[in-house]
């Protein structure tokens, strides 16, 4: 069976669900040969085994991290030059996307962004995608050299599949322009407590209407007694209320959870785009005419000052 | 010696408007009116106050696109940038991310620079990896996704937010910038702007301008390939209710049903 080569998102060894996502995907489509690379790249190896790797590819050098995105291509490179896959996963993600990108350049292959499902194919893996702000659903597939896809956070499920997991060290020689682009500091995000937006199987959002940074509180009590994420509009964001790195929309994050919760958001273009591949939508808003009614499966049209207090503490006592 | 600053900008259809697949399932721009993607006022803005902030400086705007991008380049024209070049031919027709970035590269090779800046993706393909891939293709550094830039002494500085930390990120000129829409809003065009941006010179290249072949590019020169595209199902309306002091109560019930709860 051809090899089909995953590139590996960790943090210090700590696999993200997105990448056990594409090894689910990677095993329709041939054998998951898996790439970690960086401090704790070898720890990967056991819960990538767990979920279908038949190999981990690793390596580790200072200078994945103290430079911008070009050693981990000359490593994905080395990789894909070992291996010779049939096809090549990456994860979403900014960095992944930009990885991908300039592997795709430098192998003289298409690129296909952002699938959301993929399937073996009689001429290589097609990929579905999500067009202008999700209201149209491509078909594609690379169709010059060994395909290059990314795939979105949330299109398959993990799944365990115990393979060898047999863990090989890598052999990467850097590219004179690998450090080009230094990382001078770098400045963890801090941790909220609450899952990633993109991963999260419930997101409850806070837009306009939760009216100033103070008021986020309801809609952060919401998430916790349901274990959930927060997002926020644009709206919300460019008013200083929540960071951008909660941002659901065209320019931020697209989630695509199993439950929804939008909190006083109107529903424009820029915020569907974000959001509406979410299984179950749900949304409380004062304004009726909201156009965020139309994509709705529950809506409640009332003060979500009223509302989500008495929903959280309605979901509390239940859960209780 | 001057700063040149080139900025990739890009002609797309409104986002607000209907947007759909023609029948080659290429991008429809007829039925949509066209404008220059939003995400690009951002690299324009971020251009126009480094050009600002240098000693001399020229933006130059740069897009491939069909006669109706020169819009897209007026509009930058009339926020301040000095000069601009347009890639125009009917062999781009169904150009995919790497024949467009191939045009990109040679333009911006034939105009020289010391700068590049994009926006961190356009509204209507949205892939967000143009900039990386002309930063390969120049083989110069990628300095990208920045919320923050500044240009000193031939050095490029920035702030790149990611998912798991903010980064402080440097390197030296030449290069490839893209700035987020957290870069700062950008300005409105003035009337003396506008008025400016008709004198403005504009200049048209076509692929023999440039030395690429119309099989390197075009939809029979793509690397992808899009075999279908399908309107999504509108939503069926669900239950909606109003508020009479039980909503929050009303919402829960529902969550219990589908097992949320």
């Amino acid at each position: 069976m051809a090899d089909i080569l995953v590139y590996v998102d960790h943090v210090d060894g700590a696999v993200r669900k997105p990448t056990l996502e594409l090894l689910t995907l990677a095993r329709r489509l041939g054998e998951p040969v898996a790439v970690a690379l960086g401090t704790g790249a070898a720890d990967t190896a056991a819960t990538l085994a767990e979920h279908g790797a038949v190999k981990v590819l690793t390596a580790d050098a200072a200078d994945f991290a103290d430079y911008l995105v070009v050693p981990k291509v000359d490593a994905l490179q080395a990789a894909y030059e070992a291996v010779s896959p049939a096809a090549v996963l990456v994860p979403s993600s900014a960095e992944g996307k930009e990885i991908a990108a300039r592997l795709a350049v430098r192998i003289g292959s298409g690129i296909i962004t952002d699938a959301v499902d993929l399937e073996a194919g009689d001429e290589g893996p097609v990929a579905t995608q999500s067009a202008f702000a999700a209201s149209y659903t491509t078909k594609s597939r690379v169709s010059k050299g060994t395909p290059v896809i990314t795939v979105k956070p949330n299109s398959a499920p993990v799944e365990p599949a115990p393979a060898a997991g047999a863990v090989e060290a890598l052999a990467v020689s850097f590219s004179e322009k690998a450090h080009g682009t230094k990382v001078v500091a770098r400045t963890p995000r801090e941790s909220t407590g609450r899952p990633e937006l993109t991963e999260a199987a419930i997101v409850v959002s806070g837009g306009r209407g939760v009216n100033g940074a103070e008021n986020f509180g309801i809609i952060e009590a919401l998430a916790d007694s349901l274990g959930a994420a927060v997002g926020a509009s644009r709206a919300a964001v460019d008013a200083g209320w929540y960071p951008h790195s909660n941002q659901v929309g065209q320019t931020g994050k697209s989630v695509s959870p199993q439950l929804y919760i939008a909190s006083g958001i109107s529903g424009a273009i820029q915020h569907r785009a974000g959001m509406q591949t979410s299984k179950t939508i749900v949304a409380i808003n004062k304004d009726a005419e909201a156009p965020i009614f139309d994509l709705v499966d529950y809506g409640v049209v009332g003060d979500l000052f009223d509302v989500v207090p008495q929903l959280t503490a309605e979901i509390t006592s239940r859960k209780g | 010696m001057s700063l040149r600053i080139v900025v990739c900008v890009k002609y797309v259809p409104d986002a607000t408007g209907d947007r759909k697949f023609a029948d080659d399932l290429t991008v429809d721009r007829d039925d949509v009116d066209g404008l220059l993607s939003e995400l690009d006022e951002y690299a324009v803005e971020q251009a126009l106050q480094i050009a600002e902030e240098a000693d001399d400086a020229e933006v130059t705007v740069l897009t491939v696109g069909p006669e109706d991008a020169k819009d897209a380049l007026r509009k930058a024209l009339s926020m301040g940038a000095d000069k601009a070049v347009h890639v125009e031919d009917d062999d781009l027709h169904g150009t995919d991310v790497m024949g467009t970035s191939l045009v990109l590269a040679k333009a911006i090779e034939k105009t020289g620079y010391d700068v590049v800046i994009a926006g961190m993706a356009s509204t209507d393909g949205t892939m967000g990896v143009l900039p990386a891939i002309l930063a390969e293709r120049l083989g110069v550094p990628q300095v990208t996704l920045l919320s923050e830039v500044a240009i000193e002494d031939g050095v490029v500085k920035g702030r790149r937010d990611g998912d798991t930390a903010s980064e402080q990120l440097e390197a030296s000129l030449p290069a490839v910038v893209s700035v987020t829409d957290q870069s700062g809003e950008a300005r409105y065009p003035s009337f003396k702007g506008i008025m400016a941006a008709k004198k403005k010179p504009v200049e048209s290249l076509d692929l023999s301008d440039l030395d690429i072949e119309a099989e390197e590019v075009g939809l029979e020169g793509s690397w992808t390939t899009v075999d279908s595209a399908a309107e999504r199902p509108a939503r069926t309306k669900g239950t909606i209710v109003t508020d009479e002091g039980e909503g929050g109560k009303q919402l829960a019930e529902f969550l219990a049903s589908q097992k949320f709860i």
